[in-house]
């Protein structure tokens, strides 16, 4: 019997890019088949070639034995295929039941939506997969966890049988992706066919049939979790060996540098974001924030650094009062700000790699001299910059832009850590690069922490949480809920308090539970 | 959490906005009737009254309505009262619906304005109303027009020139239907009507065609629309309807009486004694509400103002959304401007829309992007407009200026505190790239 699906050399050319590289892919029915790649491996740009939103430059798509064309996303859905993308694709204005029609809708008299028929499918799919949901909520108020199931269900009311998921573990908390492994599991034994796409090692031994890994485009080869281990997956993944831990010293903590007084910020909407926090980081110590994206961290570094305004609280850097402070006071205190969107807040992408490695100093000396600029100084000291932090690019008048998102994040910590800095404050430092860098970017972290930087450390990635931090803080609904020493913490424990638990009260806060009837 | 809540917290959570907010509110209803106090009822002479006439010519007279005859000085102490009382309540105890009574002192305090400005006269209030209905429609056709367009996230500042290339339209060709074929008026004013209508398609097509196939900027798209209308029918109507008269005449469409609805007193006859038009926007009011709230279409369009790329992965064809949306915008706004010809005045004249599109966005916006929100808030306009104008009538000892800005001042403070933060859809304005 022919495959489900088979993809044969597809080659995919962006400018400047081989994103898939003569790809060959066979899903059998019934299994959950794992691509596994770094960032930039070319998986996303495959599944959307296979969901009609890109055409290949080459390469045939086979169903069921059946050479097929896919043009556009209607195409793929008419051929059974349906995709949770990366960024989910629902519209947060309208209701579980709107969202998952939409496209499909039943109506009644020929004319009018018939929401009644298609909740009560909903509910039905919703029973035989273990998918709860309530058709009336209205997406917005679903926490992530729950939005990804409406994106399921999508699927699954179009009758789709190959189940793309793009990196669905992204935005879950450990327990989310352990009911999502249950789901998927079910899916697969219910005859469903499953790519499962990710870059974490972890997952795809726990619930992969079959593995296979991207490399800059290419596949480097097809496995089963039963031949393989995480090491040699990592090794295929990057090209090299790799170090899957960081090793680091005890801390040997200091004099308090930040101390952060009930906090409390507003968020875009008005709502309240960071609800009366309180905590301190001391020279010489990572405190680490763990939380799954979107509980405030953003508001909270962003009110930190001076980009937000207070709505009530106090802050103050080594005994220096920085309450509401404007940024240039608050970075003059030797602050360095390492921004969650390095794009939009980290970098002028205009501008060449020299200026950027200047923008929080230019104003200065050696680099201003009565109101002018100085280009020889930036050109010369942008240079050093760029070899000591080993910034790959092509000249430093390049526009930052054309560079590689970990030289990009070189970039940024060059600049950030060429002055005397006292406290680092690093927001999701390492998304979206690949692992070499990463690992260059913890180390460069952790050795400023053993120079007596005090570093706040704010990732939804737990293991870096807990490999870098001395201390670890979750943040669940804009509340600290609690703060734990790094060497006693386990995941169940971080996990548990991310999704709003605390092992002492043993019941689940509201708001995840809405959206479950 | 272990802190009890304030007094102010539990104010505000009753009526579930901020505690500033719940302050803000309450100083506000004091404050209307201390200016009740001051501004109107210490004006006001012992032994006056203020007479409210509740008819106006129309097919009603046969059954009038006796005048509303209230003794000034009384009924304006009374409303200041009324207003201070509720004030005190809001700060004491809170309103479950905070902004319905914010509604609610704003309708007492021009109830008390308007006994002030009648103390010793008559003031027709029934041909206010009336009044304020005709000049809201134009107003409410473009705020429709809006909406049908900024759903699907396309921005239509083209709506002031699609009216004007409407009302042209309408003029010209109904005019050379009546006087130069001969047509009975029946049959030329819906011609006008429907030729108007092709106008207005054509200019919504173009807009489509600027924003959506060529992502033109679509505030520039939108004013190159305004400014190629002016130009046009500038040019057409001093070159043509300013030398052939009979060009220049079609006539207006007369008021039909609904059966039996028309009779109810005071309202009925300003609202069921209208020409046809106007109960044409009716029906497109609710027709329009009913599309997108309850049909495959609406809910289409909704999805695709709102994230277009999640319609596009459903397989949902955003541009063909956007192109008949953004047409059928430019239909309805040409009606608009066909109503300010047939519906009411007969006759084109040089930039004759002054601004009531561009009214008609803001009333989209006060309105929510609903329907019947953006009707609500044109109506206010459409009061204010008439309320102004029958004040001059009245002679009252303010400022011709004031006169003219107080009731738009008015408006915008109300609508912002009633309505609240309006959410425009999210793509609202973002030509959508393939990828
Ligand atoms: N729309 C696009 N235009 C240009 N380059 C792109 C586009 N999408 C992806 N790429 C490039 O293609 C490569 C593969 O990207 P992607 O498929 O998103 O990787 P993955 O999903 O494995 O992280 C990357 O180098 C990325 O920068
Ligand atoms: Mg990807």
């Amino acid at each position: 019997m022919p495959p489900v699906l088979e993809l044969r050399g597809i080659t995919k050319a962006f400018p400047g890019v081989l994103a898939n590289d003569h790809i060959h892919l066979t899903l059998e029915e019934g299994e959950v088949h794992a691509l596994l790649g770094e960032n930039g491996a070319g998986k996303t740009t495959l599944m959307n070639i296979l969901y009609g939103l890109y055409s290949p430059d080459e390469g045939e798509i086979f169903i069921r034995g059946r050479r097929v064309e896919i043009r556009e996303p209607g195409d793929a859905i008419a051929l059974g295929i349906g995709m949770v993308h990366q960024h989910f694709m629902l519209v947060p204005v309208l209701t579980v039941t709107e969202n998952v029609m939409l496209g499909v809708e039943s109506v009644k008299h020929g004319f009018f939506l018939d929401r009644t028929s298609a909740a009560r499918r909903i509910r039905e799919i919703s029973r035989q997969y273990g998918l709860q949901i309530d058709p009336d909520a209205l997406v917005k108020t679903l926490p992530v966890g729950v939005q990804q199931r409406v994106e399921i269900i999508k699927l699954l009311y179009r009758q789709a049988d190959i189940l793309i998921m793009d990196e669905p573990t992204a935005v879950l908390t450990p327990q989310e992706v352990e009911e999502l492994f249950k789901v998927i599991r079910s899916l697969a034994d219910q005859g469903k066919s499953i790519i499962f796409i990710t870059h974490k090692l972890k997952e795809v031994m726990a619930i992969a049939d079959r593995i296979t890994v991207l490399r800059n485009g290419r596949v480097v080869g097809t496995t089963t979790p039963s031949q393989t281990t995480e090491e040699q997956l990592a090794s295929m993944m990057v090209g090299r060996e790799v170090l899957l831990r960081v090793n680091k010293k005890p801390a040997n903590p200091g004099e308090t540098v930040l101390e952060v007084q009930n906090l409390e910020v507003l968020d875009d909407r008005g709502n309240l974001a960071v609800r009366g926090v309180s905590f301190e980081v001391r020279a010489g110590e990572v405190l680490g924030i763990a939380g799954v994206q979107g509980n405030g961290q953003t508001e909270l570094v962003q009110a930190l650094t001076g980009l937000r305004p207070l709505l009530g609280g106090r802050v103050r850097i080594l005994g220096g009062e920085v309450t509401s402070a404007p940024p240039r006071r608050i970075l003059e205190r030797g602050v360095a700000h390492v921004p969650e969107d390095r794009q939009r807040d980290g970098l002028v992408l205009s501008f060449p790699v020299a200026d950027n490695l200047v923008l929080n100093t230019y104003y200065l000396p050696p680099f201003a001299r009565a109101g002018t600029l100085q280009q020889e100084v930036i050109l010369t000291t942008a240079e050093q910059r760029a070899r000591e932090f080993d910034i790959r690019t092509p000249s430093i008048l390049t526009p930052v832009a054309h560079l590689s998102g970990g030289n990009q994040q070189k970039v940024i910590i060059a600049r950030e850590f060429s002055r005397p800095i006292r406290l680092l404050i690093a927001a999701q430092p390492t998304r979206g690069l690949d692992v070499g860098s990463i690992e260059y970017i913890h180390q460069r972290i952790l050795a400023k922490r053993d120079e007596g930087c005090a570093v706040l450390l704010v990732s939804p990635e737990l293991d870096e949480v807990m490999s870098l931090s001395d201390r670890i803080a979750v943040m669940y609904e804009g509340r600290l809920m609690d703060i734990l020493p790094a060497d006693q913490a386990t995941r169940e424990e971080i996990g548990l308090l991310m999704a709003g638990v605390k092992k002492s009260e043993n019941h689940k806060d509201t708001k995840t539970q809405r959206g479950i009837n | 959490m272990s802190v009890s809540p304030s007094t102010w917290e539990r104010i505000a959570a009753r009526g579930g906005i901020s505690p500033r907010k719940a302050r803000t509110h309450g100083l506000i209803f004091i404050g209307a009737g201390l200016l009740i106090y001051l501004l109107f009822a210490r004006a006001a002479a012992i032994g006056e009254t203020s007479t409210f006439v509740l008819n106006f010519g129309g097919a009603a007279e046969t059954a009038p309505v006796p005048d509303l005859v209230l003794p000034t000085a009384p009924t304006l102490y009374a409303l200041a009262l009324v207003c201070a009382f509720l004030g005190g309540w809001q700060l004491a105890r809170g309103f479950r619906r905070p902004n319905l009574a914010l509604g609610v002192i704003t309708g007492l305090f021009i109830w008390a304005f308007l006994t002030w400005a009648s103390r010793g006269q008559s003031f027709n209030l029934t041909g206010m109303l009336n009044s304020a209905l005709l000049r809201a429609v134009p107003i409410a056709l473009a705020a429709l027009s809006g909406v049908i367009c900024e759903r699907c996230a396309v921005i239509n500042i083209g709506i002031e020139g699609m009216m004007l290339t409407g009302a042209f339209t309408a003029t010209l060709t109904a005019s050379l239907a009546l006087n130069l074929w001969g047509w009975p008026s029946w049959a030329s004013m819906p011609f006008g009507l429907i030729c108007a209508l092709v106008a207005g398609a054509w200019m919504g097509l173009l807009l489509a065609i600027l924003a959506v196939r060529f992502k033109v900027n679509q505030i520039i798209a939108g004013t190159a629309i305004n400014i190629l209308s002016v130009g046009i029918t500038s040019f057409l109507s001093a070159r043509i309807l300013a030398h052939f008269q009979q060009l220049n005449n079609t006539g207006t469409l007369q008021p039909v009486p609904i059966p039996l609805l028309y009779r109810i007193p005071v309202i009925g006859p300003v609202i069921f004694e209208q020409n046809l038009l106007v109960y044409l926007l009716y029906i497109l009011l609710v027709v329009t509400h009913i599309v997108l709230f309850h049909t495959r279409w609406g809910l289409r369009t909704r999805a695709v103002g709102e994230h277009p790329r999640a319609a596009d992965t459903l397989g949902i064809n955003v541009f063909r959304v956007r192109y008949v949306n953004v047409t059928i915008g430019g239909m309805v706004a040409a009606l608009g401007g066909a109503f300010l010809i047939l519906g009411s005045v007969g006759r084109f004249d040089e930039l004759m829309t002054a601004g009531k599109g561009f009214i008609g966005l803001a009333a989209m916006i006060f309105g929510k992007w609903m329907p019947f929100g953006a009707f609500g808030a044109a109506l206010i306009f459409g009061f204010a407009d008439a309320l102004q104008t029958k004040l001059a009538i009245l002679e009252v000892p303010i400022p011709s200026q004031f006169l003219l800005m107080a009731p738009y001042l008015m408006t915008i403070i109300i609508l912002a505190g009633v309505v609240g933060e309006a959410v425009p859809p999210a793509a609202d304005g973002q030509p959508y790239e393939k990828q």
